[in-house]
């Protein structure tokens, strides 16, 4: 297919972002009847700052998920880099094209879910929505026929595809929609919240689902969601994004050395009253037998801390683990909302 | 198979699942067509002067104008303006195809269907039993064939034109809730066009409107020289095709300056 590639920017990356600048003008009004008349003359018009000098590349097989607080611009850099919006200014390049300028070429090569919408006909059963989609993107039949068993088979798709889309749960539509985004077999993959309202079963598909896209296809994938086990479960490297800024990027766990160092000790006490101190750990928690101790890595190692605590009193149980996720990040949203 | 041959069939089929609204477009056309069948004869009896057209032609034109009423701009595609409401219009730009082709193939495809449901039975109903004539001779029936061709172009490139200016509303009724008003009068749908005021008539001439109704029809009722057969073809087609590039214009304009609703 010759449609297939830009003029290569002669880089390995599959994406390069630089300085991106992307404002939205919002006519605001005051609130009731007045405000709505005082509306009609003059309009105050407010400039937000949707994505404000975001910078990032991406390595081909990255899997890279994009988080930050409703309203940090997340979506509107998928839709800049899935070439629906042109940004103001600064570079932004994937597979060696430029988004909007190369849309059709383009978006030939990539897959996009918004997760709050569905790209299927809805008065359309299942299997004719993916046929319409090989003629959309041209898929030659043999391709075809192979990219739908595999994508029937991983996402258990088989007694579905002949229901019309407006009859499917949530969670079905939702797998559905990603076979509609795969049918192609795109190099590039956009997810904006696929798990958004999902139950517990549907939302364990999807990730197993990404996470052999990722790994057996080699799929690059960028995933928002505000769904912390799904970064947990997916991400080797998180992006996190506010008020159109990066706040920062890497690994998960350096995400979290970042906010905090500390680690949580959970302890099964033998005798529920026991009594229970140490210089360096912090009670946070305590419910009958169960206790929980907040404590630095870095004044006293795991390890010296158990054995103080073991000599104190019986101990049934122990674990040591870090602090869940949504509260790291939930203090970095906190941070930035000052 | 051309992907947006693809669309065009896949809406079309969509479309005729609507069997229920078809009869019920049948049975509302059915039920005006007689009030204005009344209305007109009633005009016609208490007239002095001889009318523009005959009451068998005027009776023929009206049950057309009734056949026909899915292929007049009788609505905006729901589907396309419930997508720019809610911002399903970011996939269609996610899709490696140009966007005006494809709005334009499902366009076509809003027509065309309901049109074939409801015309079919409607015109044979109307030559069976009230009054509809067939046209005069066989040159007649070809032009009117063109005729309903271009108007199907017209309509479906003036459809497009609504959407597109939608991109730059927020909820979008308000060109689509008036343009089939407009189309309704100016194509000649509620009153024919020979029996308005002469001044009208030279402005509504020039106008694309008239292509949707008026050529089509009166060229069923074969009451125009045949040499000017051609001329009123290409005014549909000129029209056709100024429509198809404004509304190409409109969304490369509209598409750069996008925002899309909600997250």
């Amino acid at each position: 297919m010759s449609y297939l590639l830009c003029e290569a920017g002669g880089t390995a990356l599959d994406i390069v972002v630089e300085n991106l600048k992307k404002s939205f003008h919002v006519a605001e009004r005051e609130p009731g009847t007045w405000g709505a008349v005082k509306g009609l003359v003059r309009r105050r018009v407010r400039v937000v700052n949707a994505l404000d000098g975001i910078s990032f590349a991406l390595a081909p097989g990255e899997l890279v998920g994009y988080i930050g607080p409703n309203g940090a611009g997340k979506s509107t850099t998928v839709k800049v880099l899935s070439g629906i919006l042109v940004p103001d200014s600064g570079r932004c390049e994937a597979l060696g094209c430029v988004p909007w300028r190369d849309r059709i070429s383009y978006v030939a090569q990539i897959g996009v879910v918004f997760g709050q919408r569905t790209q299927l006909w809805w008065d359309l059963p299942v299997a004719e929505s993916l046929d319409l989609l090989r003629d959309i993107y041209r898929v030659p039949a043999d391709a075809y026929a192979r990219s739908r068993a595999e994508l029937v088979e991983m996402l258990q798709l088989a007694g579905l595809l002949t229901v019309p889309v407006r009859q499917l749960s949530l969670g079905q539509r939702m797998r559905c929609d990603l076979a509609a985004a795969l049918i192609h077999a795109p190099r590039l993959l956009f997810l904006d919240e696929p798990t958004i309202g999902l139950d517990a079963v549907s939302k364990l598909a999807v990730r197993d689902f990404v996470r052999r896209l990722n790994r057996e296809r080699g799929v690059t994938v960028i995933l928002t969601t505000h769904d912390m086990d799904d970064i947990e479960a997916l991400c080797s490297r998180v992006i996190l994004i506010s008020d159109g800024k990066i706040l920062s990027d890497g690994s998960l766990d350096s995400l979290r050395r970042e906010v905090t160092r500390e680690r949580r000790l959970t302890l099964d006490l033998e005798d529920p009253e026991a009594e229970i101190s140490d210089p360096d750990a912090e009670l946070i928690e305590r419910d009958h037998g169960r206790v929980r101790l907040s404590f630095d890595p870095e004044r006293v190692s795991p390890a010296e801390l158990i054995g103080r605590i073991t000599a104190q009193c019986a101990v049934r149980d122990l674990f040591v683990e870090n602090p869940p996720i949504e509260e790291i990040v939930a203090r970095l949203y906190g941070r930035t909302a000052k | 198979m051309n992907p947006y041959v693809s669309l065009f069939a896949a809406r079309f089929r969509a479309l005729l699942q609507y069997r229920l609204a078809a009869v019920a477009g049948f049975g509302t056309q059915l039920f005006w067509g007689f009030l204005r069948v009344m209305i007109f004869t009633a005009f016609y009896r208490s007239t002095t002067k001889p009318p523009p057209i005959s009451l068998p032609d005027m009776v023929s034109y009206l049950w057309l104008t009734q056949a026909f009423f899915a292929l007049s701009l009788n609505y905006v595609d729901p589907d396309v303006r419930a997508m720019m409401r809610n911002g399903t219009v970011a996939y269609e730009m996610v899709r490696p195809l140009d966007l005006y082709s494809v709005w334009l193939s499902t366009a076509l495809a809003a027509r065309i269907a309901p049109t074939v449901l409801r015309a079919v039975p409607m015109l044979l109903v109307a030559w069976l039993l009230l009054g509809l004539r067939l046209p005069p001779g066989a040159g007649c029936a070809l032009a009117t064939a063109a005729g309903i061709a271009c108007a199907f172009l017209l309509t479906a490139a003036l459809s497009v034109v609504v959407t597109a200016s939608l991109f730059h509303t927020v909820s979008g009724e308000g060109l689509a809730r008036f343009m089939p008003v407009v189309v309704y009068i100016f194509s000649g749908i509620l009153v024919p066009l020979p029996l308005l005021p002469g001044w009208m008539q030279s402005i509504l001439d020039v106008l694309p409107f008239r292509g949707i109704a008026d050529i089509p029809y009166r060229l069923y009722l074969g009451t125009v020289p045949a040499s000017d057969v051609p001329l009123l073809l290409a005014h549909q087609l000129a029209w056709t095709i100024a429509l198809v590039l404004l509304g190409k214009l409109m969304l490369r304009r509209s598409t750069r300056r996008l925002v899309v609703q909600g997250g």
